[in-house]
C-alpha cells in the first residue's frame, strides 16, 4: 500500500511533498497496528488517531477544482468513480444522506417581471447540473402556434414566412392545462385558436384626377405594423367553415370547421381568470407591416409540443450555468504590481487596501464577477506564478430567463420531474 | 433492452431508445458512485438514431438491479434537488417580496 501511496504522489505536480511522506508513514504505521490486532475490523484502524481520513491537501484540492491555467485548464473531469481513492481508505461512493447534508440551494435574484432567475445550486454533479439544462431547453413543453389557415393574404410578407413568424411567438398560457394533440382532431383540450384580420386603409383621395399633380395635398394613409396584440383569441374554435362534399346538405344540419370544440374554452374553470393572450411585452413583437390596401386574414392553432421538435416550443429564452471562479493570490502583491493588476481585470475583481506605511496590498474583492479572462496572468511567467486562477467543480451558477408561459422557478421543478419521469421509464423498462 | 449473457448477469449492456446524453450521463454518473460497480459507461451509437448504449459491468451483482438502483438513486436526488429549491425560492420571495419598484437585494 505504500508504493501506490508513492506512486500517486509522484504523479501529481503539487509542492508539498512533506504532506506525502507523512501519509506514507501512517499508512505504513497503520499497517503494523493491523497486523497487531487481526480482527480489529477496518472501522477500529480508521479510527486511530493517525490514519488520515481525509485526502492530503494538494488531492483535495485537485478533486474539487478546475485550474484556468494560461494554456488550458486542467482536473477538469469530475472524479466519479467510487473507488477512486480506495488506496487511501476514503470511501468516493454515493451516499444519499450526505448528499442531502452538503446539497443546498441559493437564489441569488429575481428580475423585476419575474422572468429571468439567478441560483446557486452547491453539491452537485455536472452530470446532473447539464441534464436539467438540456432539459430546460429541449423537452419542457409549450404550446406555439403550429397550423396557420391563410384566408387572404395581400401583404409583402409571404405566407409561409408569417407563418414561421407566427409560430415563434411565445404565448403566454399553462401549458400544463393542455394535453398533446396526437392524432386527434383539434378539440378544447389541445388546441388554441387565434384570428388575426387587419387591413391598411388605401388612398382616402383615389378618385381625383389631378392628385398626381398635387402631391402634397393628397394623403397617403401610414402603413401599420401588425403587432402580436392583434391577435385575437377564439374560445369557441376555428370560425373557418369546411366545404361539404354534399350539395345537398341541409340548412339546418351544423357546418364543420377547422376545430371540432365541444364547448366554448371560455366555459372551462381553468380559462375563466386568466384570459389567453400575450402578456406585456411580448405582445408588442412585430409580425408584419402592411402598405395601403393590404390584408392579412388568418386562424392560428397553437398546440403543444416540445423544444426538441421546433425551437418554437422551447419555454426558456435560453438557460445556462456556470462554475464558481475562485480568484487565488499566490504571494503577497504590494504597491506598484497591485496597481498594475488592479487595473488588469477589466471586470474589477481585485481592490486595493492600504496598511502600514503607505504600502498598498491587493486583495480579491469580487471572485464572483470572473469571467476567466486570463488578463491577470497574461504577460509571462511571473504573472502566472502569482494568480492562481480556479472554479469550484460542484457550485453551479444558474440563470433561467423565461419566454412568460411559466415561471422560471416552476419551470426548472418542471423539469427536474421531468427527470424523474425518465428514470421512472427506464426502471419500468427494465422490470 | 438488455444485451448480456444468460450464464453471466453481472456484466450488461443496456439499449435505450428516445434517450440521448440527457439521462444516459445523469445515470452514468450515479452508476459509478456506486460501489458495486466495475465498469460503467455509455455510448451513443448514430446521432440520428435516438438510442444510446449503457454498459454496466459489476463484481457479482445482477446488472440488472445495479441499473435500477442507479435510477432509483438518481430519482431520490431529483427529488432533493426539488424540495430545496422550493424552499430556497419560498424563502426568497418572503424576505425580498416582489414589488414593481423595489430593489431586489439579497443579503
Amino acid at each position: 500500500m505504500a508504493k501506490k501511496d508513492q506512486k500517486m504522489s509522484e504523479t501529481e505536480t503539487e509542492e508539498e511533498e512533506t504532506e506525502a511522506e507523512s501519509m506514507s508513514e501512517s499508512e505504513s504505521g497503520s499497517e503494523e497496528q493491523k497486523q497487531e490486532s487481526k480482527g480489529g475490523g477496518i472501522d477500529y484502524i480508521m479510527s486511530l488517531p493517525d490514519v488520515p481520513r481525509n485526502l492530503p491537501p494538494h488531492v483535495e484540492l485537485q478533486r474539487t477544482r478546475v485550474f484556468a491555467n494560461i494554456d488550458a485548464p486542467t482536473h477538469t473531469d469530475s472524479i466519479q468513480y467510487s473507488g477512486a481513492f480506495a488506496s487511501v481508505g476514503l470511501d468516493n461512493s454515493f451516499r444519499l444522506d450526505q448528499f442531502r447534508n452538503n446539497f443546498r440551494v441559493e437564489v441569488i435574484r429575481f428580475s423585476d417581471d419575474g422572468m429571468d432567475m439567478e441560483f446557486d445550486m452547491i453539491g452537485i454533479d455536472p452530470a446532473i447540473a447539464n441534464a436539467f439544462r438540456r432539459i430546460l431547453i429541449a423537452e419542457v413543453p409549450t404550446m406555439a402556434i403550429e397550423k396557420v389557415f391563410i384566408a387572404n393574404n395581400t401583404s409583402l410578407i409571404q405566407d409561409e414566412v408569417l407563418a414561421h413568424r407566427l409560430g415563434l411567438i411565445p404565448i403566454s398560457v399553462d401549458p400544463r392545462l393542455f394535453e398533446y394533440a396526437e392524432n386527434n382532431a383539434p378539440n378544447e383540450r389541445n388546441t388554441i385558436v387565434f384570428k388575426l384580420h387587419v387591413q391598411c386603409a388605401k388612398d382616402l383621395e383615389e378618385e381625383k384626377g389631378q392628385s398626381k399633380k398635387k402631391k402634397e395635398e393628397k394623403k397617403v394613409p401610414p402603413r401599420i405594423t401588425v403587432k402580436a396584440k392583434d391577435l385575437k383569441w377564439l374560445p369557441k374554435g376555428s370560425e373557418f367553415y369546411l366545404e361539404s362534399e354534399d350539395s345537398n346538405s341541409n340548412s339546418s344540419s351544423k357546418s364543420k370547421t377547422y376545430t371540432s370544440f365541444t364547448c366554448s374554452q371560455d366555459s372551462l374553470p381553468k380559462f375563466s381568470n386568466n384570459k389567453i393572450g400575450f402578456k406585456e411585452p411580448l405582445d408588442d413583437i412585430n409580425i408584419a407591416r402592411l402598405g395601403p390596401g393590404q390584408e392579412i386574414e388568418l386562424e392560428a392553432q397553437a398546440v403543444k409540443g416540445v423544444g426538441k421538435t421546433h425551437a418554437k416550443w422551447s419555454p426558456v429564452a435560453t438557460a445556462w450555468y456556470r462554475m464558481l471562479p475562485e480568484v487565488v493570490l499566490l504571494e503577497e502583491i504590494e504597491d506598484e504590481d497591485a496597481e498594475t493588476l488592479k487595473e488588469k481585470c477589466p471586470v474589477g475583481v481585485f481592490d486595493i487596501e492600504d496598511i502600514a506605511n503607505g504600502r498598498k496590498r491587493l486583495t480579491v474583492a469580487r471572485p464572483r464577477a470572473c469571467t476567466l479572462c486570463r488578463e491577470c496572468i497574461r504577460g509571462g511567467e511571473e504573472w502566472e506564478k502569482r494568480v492562481s486562477l480556479r472554479r469550484v467543480k460542484d457550485h453551479f451558477i444558474f440563470t433561467i430567463e423565461s419566454t412568460g408561459a411559466l415561471p422560471p422557478e416552476v419551470l426548472f421543478t418542471e423539469a427536474v420531474k421531468i427527470l424523474e419521469s425518465k428514470c421512472e421509464r427506464v426502471i419500468s423498462e427494465l422490470s | 433492452m438488455e444485451h448480456g449473457s444468460y450464464a453471466d448477469n453481472s456484466n450488461a449492456t443496456f439499449s435505450l431508445t428516445d434517450e440521448d446524453h440527457t439521462l444516459a450521463n445523469a445515470v452514468r454518473f450515479s452508476l459509478n458512485q456506486d460501489p458495486r460497480v466495475s465498469f460503467s459507461g455509455y455510448s451513443i451509437p448514430h446521432p440520428s438514431d435516438n438510442r444510446v448504449n449503457i454498459r454496466v459491468q459489476t463484481t457479482g451483482a445482477p446488472a440488472r438491479e445495479v441499473l435500477k438502483d442507479a435510477c432509483q438513486d438518481l430519482m431520490m436526488m431529483c427529488q432533493h434537488v426539488r424540495s430545496t429549491l422550493d424552499v430556497a425560492v419560498a424563502d426568497f420571495k418572503l424576505r425580498n417580496p416582489p414589488k414593481k419598484d423595489e430593489d431586489t437585494d439579497m443579503k
